[in-house]
């Protein structure tokens, strides 16, 4: 790369393979839990049975022919999108307060990205061997050794991909049906080419452009970098306590000991690189707070190895706020939660969970809508009568047939007519309309403006749920 | 940094000089544009073969992809790729789809396709499409047609009768009303007489005279409109003939005027001129019988039939 070029080329550079060193720690043991957790969620979930009377015996099917997601005993259907809005806000909010909080938490430990770049590079680690072994590979020329290594890699990836793509379709059809009918060719056309898209796209983003895509194509990793405030908890290197007053310095003969090193004006940083190594962004975080670290704590655990080997205190990378670090007299780091944008996220995230929360439990086990027909509003019959329709659609939002009845309150009896159908019997996730019709003698008419129709399921008065329905007439009637 | 370091560091040339000194500088385009280039070179072959392209003589480049259906006749056709082959794939294939429910209408009597709820739900989705294409111009979406011009179908007044089958014998052959110009044959003064009578048969204020008088000559061979109105002026199905004695007004705009004078007006007016616009095309012919037996089950619902 020709030199003076970068302020040009800023922004994008080729990407530099990144071999990252395996640590031990706090941090890695719990990224390695989060990891297979969620791995054992995603790739379980569409396998675990569930059963139903009138769909695939799935616990999770997101169902789209039938128009319903099923999710274990709970029935979405698309009047319920609200719940979705909801979820995506909650999902917004969780993410900025966290942010706030303590940094890039999400990219760091739970982002897909991140979660699937570990387990490639997991898989990389197992067939090519550590770092120098990965970086002696790569080095030297195409031979039978590294034709089998790499290519073993490749192909290990691709399988993980395909499975990766082949379990979120899992997700929309009966999953054993699904994959049988994937490998004997008989799968809808979109099954091949999602499962493609994935399968390419997963190899892609956490096999070959991994870091990259946290630099070059995410937008939540940089606006969460505006997130950010003095009182913030992220990855930080103690520079102070790092460089002392002379700068970092290996621990050669002369400057082993902490003593050693603070009479010669040394700070505690040995310089041994390997904070540089184990990072995933290739980033060496002793440059200060940077936009392409996730904040995935790796380097803290190495940091942390390499001080306990020289019995030095822990810490020189740590979770740390910007300003208890610039402070004149730091004191141990802490989660700072009063703040008014924390609260404020805070309060935000409780309100809408539980309005989820109650809006979930509280639903009925029906859907109505009545829709006065508007054409016309009214029709005057032969003896002077005044006749509204309505059209009532009810969704049968329970598991089983339901029949439901439809009455008046606040007009006389006999006043609605149903026509043929007294009452209507709709089978599960169906909806059945019903055409109701309201017949009033002029007089009552000019005093009627509204009226309630009540739509009671058979055998469960207690769910009866009445609407307030509108009743027009000729304007002269009123006058 | 200066303009001459800047040159020697960052741009390339092409190696070529003329004239002793002058070069050209080499600023390839990025690689990822002219891969993109590439495939999108490959994309337009691809492209070509599959889907129609060419010009070629007097027809086109049909491309390998065809498209093949069943239309209604039940024949297999099949076209080359292109939108109006797409278009009739998909209505043949809505068809298809449809034809069960218009096989089990046209099995089914009246009577049970509306008391069946799953026809029930048919009939207001079909119907209703129907109507909108066919009914629609004239009765309005909702049915309740244009006062002076189309009936109103959703009330419970029906001029040729609103059984099943009276609704199909309508669609089926069309009708057309006509009432004759009694301005020719009766003075001013008499069809005022007529109007107030017609009033008074729909509690509308009237002049109590002249309603007399005009009961007279309702009955009377002069006017003679008992004929068609009938002797108690409820009108005859047979012939379509209105009923005079209800709230229900067809020609005459009585519920659009506001003073008794102008309701009596309204009335005075149809009289005098009658009637030669009541008329409505035959659907036999057009739509086919299944399609004519949702429509009428459809209408008969919208006012409640009879």
């Amino acid at each position: 790369m020709q030199t003076g070029l970068e302020e040009q080329l800023g922004l994008y550079q080729k990407r530099i393979p990144i071999f990252t060193r395996s640590v031990k720690g706090r941090f890695r043991r719990f990224k390695t839990t989060v990891l297979l957790l969620a791995y054992a969620i995603y790739f379980l979930l569409p396998w675990l049975p569930w059963s139903r009377l009138d769909a695939p015996s799935q616990a999770v099917l997101f169902d789209l022919p039938g128009r319903r997601f099923l999710i274990f005993g709970l029935t979405v259907y698309p009047q319920d999108v609200v719940w979705l809005a909801l979820l995506l806000f909650i999902a917004a909010i969780l993410l900025f307060f966290v942010t706030g909080l303590v940094g890039r938490a999400f990219c760091g430990y739970f982002c897909f990205q991140t979660l699937w770049t570990d387990f490639f590079i997991w898989i990389e680690h197992k067939i090519q061997g550590e770092r120098p072994a990965r970086v002696r590979l790569y080095r030297q020329p195409w031979n039978r050794e590294k034709l089998l290594k790499v290519g073993g890699t490749h192909v290990l990836w691709v399988l993980a991909s395909f499975w990766t793509g082949m379990t979120f379709v899992a997700y929309y059809a009966y999953a054993p049906q699904l994959v049988l009918d994937f490998f004997t060719g008989q799968a809808a056309a979109a099954a091949y080419i999602t499962v493609s898209i994935l399968t390419i796209s997963t190899y892609a983003a956490a096999g070959l452009m991994r870091e990259q895509i946290c630099t070059y194509v995410c937008p939540y990793g940089r606006f969460q970098s505006v997130m950010y405030e003095p009182e913030t908890l992220a990855v930080h290197y103690d520079a102070r306590r790092g460089e002392g007053a002379h700068g970092r310095a290996s621990a050669r003969t002369g400057q082993r000991t902490l003593d050693e090193r603070h009479e010669k004006g040394l700070g505690d940083c040995v310089d041994c690189g390997l904070c540089v190594q184990v990072c995933p962004t290739g980033i060496d975080i002793r440059d200060g707070l940077q936009y392409k670290c996730i904040s995935c704590g790796l380097c803290i655990d190495a940091c942390n190895t390499i001080m306990d080997s020289f019995g030095f205190p822990q810490g020189l990378i740590r979770y740390d706020s910007e300003q208890n670090l610039a402070a004149p007299e730091p004191t141990a780091p802490r989660v700072e939660w009063k703040r008014l944008k924390t609260i404020g996220y805070g309060a935000a995230l409780i309100l809408m969970s539980a309005y989820l929360a109650y809006s979930i439990g509280t639903r009925g086990s029906y859907d109505r809508a009545v829709n006065q027909i508007r054409q016309p509003l009214y029709v005057v019959l032969s003896n002077g009568d005044i006749r509204n329709r309505y059209q009532v659609r009810i969704t049968n939002k329970a598991a089983q047939d339901q029949t439901y009845e439809i009455s008046a309150s606040g007009i006389p009896a006999g006043a609605l007519d149903l026509g043929n159908f007294r009452e209507i019997t709709i089978k599960p996730g169906h909806s059945g309309l019903v055409q109701a019709s309201v017949r009033l003698a002029p007089e009552l008419a000019e005093h009627t403006h509204h009226f309630e129709l009540v739509i009671t399921p058979k055998g469960k008065p207690s769910e009866a749920r009445s609407e307030i329905v509108r009743f027009d007439s000729p304007k002269e009637a009123h006058d | 940094m200066s303009e001459q370091k800047l040159q020697s560091q960052t741009v390339q040339t092409t190696g070529h000089a003329w004239d002793g000194d002058l070069q050209e500088y080499n600023n390839p385009l990025p690689v990822w544009w002219v891969y993109t280039f590439y495939v999108t070179v490959v994309f337009a072959l691809v492209y070509w073969t599959i889907y129609p392209s060419w010009p070629f003589g007097k027809g086109w480049i049909g491309g390998l992809s065809n498209i093949t259906y069943v239309n209604s006749d039940g024949q297999t056709k099949t076209h080359s790729w292109n939108t109006r082959a797409l278009l009739l794939e998909d209505m043949n294939r809505a068809a298809i789809a449809q034809k069960p429910y218009f096989d089990k209408v046209a099995a089914m009597s009246y009577a049970q396709v509306a008391k069946d709820p799953d026809m029930n739900g048919f009939i207001l989705s079909a119907g209703k499409a129907l109507f909108s294409d066919n009914c629609a111009p004239c009765h309005q979406a909702g049915g309740q047609g244009v006062v002076g011009f189309f009936p109103n179908l959703t009330d419970d007044d029906w001029l040729y009768g609103g059984s099943f089958d009276k609704i199909h014998e309508t669609i089926m052959g069309g009708r057309h009303g006509y009432m004759p110009t009694f301005s020719e044959v009766l003075s001013p003064e008499q069809i005022d007489q007529l109007a107030n009578y017609v009033a008074s048969l729909s509690g509308i204020g009237h002049d109590a005279t002249r309603a007399a008088a005009g009961n007279a000559l309702f009955h009377s061979e002069t006017a003679a409109c008992y004929y068609c109105h009938g002797a108690d002026a409820k009108g005859r199905k047979e012939i379509g003939s209105a009923n005079l004695t209800d709230n229900i007004w067809l020609w005459a705009n009585v519920p659009a005027a506001s003073s008794a004078e102008g309701k009596v007006a309204a009335i005075r007016n149809v009289i005098a001129s009658g009637l030669n616009k009541g008329v409505m095309p035959a659907w036999a012919g057009r739509l086919s019988p299944e399609q004519i037996k949702v429509l009428t089950v459809y209408v008969h619902e919208l006012g409640g039939g009879q």
